[in-house]
């Protein structure tokens, strides 16, 4: 029976890499970069982090691992995988000035074959019979619970019930919710946005800030992959898993209108709707699971539509969105 | 005016773009403490690249800025800012979605405290007797309250420099005035200022000395009370050249385009056109003034029949007396009854060319349905017609195959109304045909307007400067919010009837 108590949870599982995805894809597209490279770059955060974890569970005997190391090493492997990611797409598109969408789209294919490459060569060298590595040790230190979780019945299964990184996504999209909003940095980098000739007129360093915005999106986006594979997915990694998670959390910024904090919420009803079709009664026919597959992205679409027709400028995309800046053009 | 202490000095200031030519060669100019310089000279004899290098936008390939005494290098315009140098450009700098304050701070640092920074801005507009709505979008403002904005925002960083580019160009008479107003203030609180503009009337009024560059080059400068806008032509021409207008007299004016009861609203609900009726004459120009915006672009694209009327009529009358009804037409459809209609959009470069392609190529937009073979377009008469267009109105141009956008705002706007007239129209439409181009280039394009006018076409002119219209037009068509407020004689009206006439409805 459908019950909304483990209903709740399985979508914010589902919710917190679109979450970690869209926060990222924001911020950079804050600064006029509209990178298509993110659903790449999250399968690249996700398989240095299987790498970094890999090679620590193979260099300690079994069971003997340090909380912390496991934890660290992962993290710090997904976030220098993505930022790589991050500045590569900058040099191409900030420096180079070559086109985004095409910089952006080939990232995106080279970040799953990067994945599904390497993801293919650890399950070669762990030898196992399935075409899937497990790294359940370092997962159980990624999903460890809040305390409590098991003893405050459903607020504890809502609320407490989820590794740290889900909680770190949600302090990450507040945080950015607060910066774009309310300081000078936040102001400064809507305004490259916006017009980068004009805040290169006011003397803010256009190219910092798109660079240092493209590659901090590109982090967060990473930890989105991490998140999948070792919390959601319980440390296994099997290629192609993660799947168009990545296009669901462009799709997401979209929805929250450039808004991280409506990100929040928005992730999570996208999680529900991603994994609503396990839900709905389709009986034989398993062709209806696939029509409801599409529901977030028609509700993307519908968003689209709204948004476009109330045509209220503060909730249309960065004005110079997916144009490269160049100073001395006349 | 109190002293001549030098406040910025300029020596052989050289700058070169790439492909293109020298924007300026050995430029040395002096710009002294509490004086009102004006900055003359055509279009692209590098005005505007020899501030942007003082304001940081450029770095100069060779010569010596010296601020206050002190050689000073200008990476950026942080660094202008540092220096107490504010540049407000011609077309604005300002994030629409933002609101006044925001935009005042935007580049600042230190941490965001927009509740102090407002009181700064109020203090700063007592003093100089600026009116601001810090609270305003830009995109809600009008052209003067942006230009404002600006204003407040070079002096809100302490700019004791302040460089205006073109700021009249779209101001009524009103509201420059006004503007010339508050320069004077900061003149007496010891600011310089620089004031890029063509127009030799205003640099009378407002400025202490006039310095002329010609072709990126030097040329002398002078004390304005000590000479003549005829002296100041000729310097910047570098040759004697003639400052009337022609207005040839009508002949046989009938009328050719008759509008009734025009009335457009937008997408938004917006009523652009509010019940707008007149008659316009063949052999005869209709000026149409009023503060951008106010349903000048929406008028001329209902007669090309490129806007969704809700309601009127526009008749077109042939010289026999029969008419048709042009309303609800495609511009296709206008073309197949025989009516010859041109139209010289404001966009050039969007509706009027397109700017990667070439001259010829850029004639043949309105030949492309003609020629003998129904698969193969006809690039013959296209080019040769290219060729006598660049040929007759001088165009300066590498080639006839140059891309349009690689010429200078002049040359392709000679272009475009040299397609245009090619036709011999009927029926010209322009809107702001002279906006952005030199002395030079603008007569040519009053006198081509002229000889339209000589060889019967009914000319509408949707012009900007009050002064021109004033000595082209023969009827003035004054639009305020969509409104008529009037049409007036051109030989009797002047430009401050017209000034008050645009802005009658919010006075009123």
């Amino acid at each position: 029976m459908f019950s909304l108590v483990a209903f709740i949870p399985r979508a914010v599982q589902q919710g917190i890499p679109l979450l970690f995805g869209s926060t990222g894809e924001t911020i950079t597209e804050k600064s006029g970069n509209l990178n298509l490279g993110i659903p790449g770059v999250m399968y690249v955060g996700a398989i240095c982090g299987v790498i970094g974890a890999f090679f620590y569970e193979q260099s300690v005997p079994s069971g003997d691992l340090n909380g912390f190391l496991a934890v660290f090493i992962p993290l710090l492997c997904s976030l220098a995988g993505s930022f790589l990611m991050g500045l590569l797409y900058c040099y191409l598109t900030v420096s180079l000035r070559s086109n985004q969408n095409v910089t952006g789209l080939a990232m995106t294919t080279f970040g799953i074959g990067f994945g599904n490459f390497f993801g293919g060569s650890l399950i070669k060298l762990a030898g196992a019979d399935v075409p899937s590595i497990s790294l359940s040790q370092t997962s159980a230190y990624f999903s460890k619970t809040l305390p409590l979780a098991s003893q405050t019945g459903w607020f504890g299964k809502i609320f407490l019930s989820y590794g740290f990184l889900a909680y770190v996504a949600i302090i990450i999209s507040l945080i950015a919710a607060f910066v774009l909003k309310k300081t000078r940095t936040g102001l400064h980098l809507r305004a490259v946005g916006e017009d980068p000739a004009t805040a290169d007129a006011a003397g803010i360093n256009v190219t910092k800030y798109k660079y240092i915005a493209t590659c901090l999106g590109c982090m967060i986006a990473g930890l989105g992959g991490l998140y999948y594979v070792m919390d959601y997915a319980c440390g296994v990694w099997s290629n192609d898993a993660f799947g168009d998670r990545g296009w669901l959390a462009i799709a997401l910024v979209i929805f929250t209108i450039w808004k991280t904090d409506v990100g929040i919420f928005s992730s999570i009803l996208f999680g529900g709707l991603y994994i609503l079709y396990l839900y709905l009664p389709s009986g034989t026919h398993t062709e209806y699971k696939e029509l409801y597959k599409m529901i977030p992205y028609v509700v993307t679409l519908v968003v689209l539509v709204i948004t476009s027709m109330h045509n209220k400028r503060e909730n249309q995309p960065p004005h110079s969105l997916g144009t490269n800046y160049f100073r001395e053009e006349r | 005016m109190n002293n001549n202490e030098i406040a910025v000095s300029l020596r052989n200031i050289t700058k070169t773009f790439v492909g293109t030519v020298l924007a300026n060669n050995n430029v040395n100019l002096d710009i002294k403490k509490g004086e009102i310089l004006s900055l003359l000279g055509e279009n692209g004899s590098g005005k505007t690249t020899l501030m942007n290098m003082l304001s940081g936008i450029y770095h100069p390939d060779a010569g010596q800025i010296i601020i206050n005494g002190k050689e000073v290098t200008i990476n950026s315009p942080r660094d202008a800012f540092a220096l107490g140098i504010g540049m407000v450009h011609q077309h604005f700098k300002l994030i629409d979605i933002f609101n006044a304050t925001e935009n005042i701070v935007l580049g600042l640092d230190g941490k965001l405290n927009l509740a102090e920074a407002e009181k700064k801005i109020k203090a700063i507009c007592d003093k100089y007797g600026f009116e601001i709505n810090t609270n305003k979008k830009i995109y809600d403002m009008s052209v003067s309250e942006k230009q404002t904005v600006e204003i407040v925002k070079v002096l809100f960083r302490g700019a004791e420099i302040l460089i205006l580019d073109e700021p009249t160009a779209v101001l009524t008479p009103q509201e420059t005035e006004h503007l010339f107003q508050v320069m004077r203030n900061m003149k007496e609180d010891g600011k310089s200022i620089v004031i890029i503009t063509h127009k030799l009337n205003e640099i009378q009024s407002i400025s202490d000395r006039v310095a002329v560059l010609r072709q990126g080059e030097f040329i002398g400068d002078m004390k304005t009370s000590d000479s003549t806008i005829k002296e100041m032509t000729d310097m910047m021409v570098g040759h004697a050249v003639s400052l009337n207008i022609d207005r040839p007299e009508p002949v046989d004016p009938q009328p050719r385009i008759k509008v009734e009861n025009l009335t457009v609203i937008d997408e938004e609900g917006v009523v652009k056109l509010d019940n707008v009726s007149f008659t316009a004459n063949r052999g005869e120009i209709l000026g149409i003034a009023g503060i951008s915006g106010c349903g000048q672009k929406e008028l001329l694209r209902a007669i090309a029949g490129l806007e969704i009327v809700k309601e009127g009529k526009i008749t077109y009358i042939h010289r026999d007396g029969r008419t048709e009804e042009l309303l609800g037409m495609s511009p296709r459809e206008i073309s197949e009854l025989g009516v010859k209609l041109s139209f010289v959009p404001e966009d050039r470069l969007g509706m009027g060319l397109v700017g990667n392609m070439n001259i010829a190529d850029n004639m043949m937009l309105r030949s492309y349905r003609k020629g003998n073979s129904r698969f193969f377009t006809d690039k013959k008469t296209p080019r040769d017609l290219a060729e006598k267009v660049v040929d007759q109105l001088q165009v300066a141009t590498p080639s006839l195959d140059t891309p349009v956008r690689q010429l200078s705002g002049g040359n392709v706007q000679k272009v475009l109304v040299g397609r245009e007239i090619a036709s011999e129209p009927r029926v010209l439409l322009t809107a702001y045909a002279v906006r952005g181009l030199d002395i030079n280039s603008s007569y040519q394009i009053y006198d081509l307007i002229n000889q339209q006018k000589a060889l019967g076409a009914a000319v509408i002119f949707v012009g900007e400067d009050l002064d021109v219209l004033v000595e082209l037009c023969d009827r003035i068509l004054v639009l305020c919010e969509g409104r008529v407020t009037g049409i007036v004689d051109g030989r009797t009206t002047d430009k401050y009837t017209l000034g008050s006439m645009m802005t009658q409805k919010g006075e009123a």
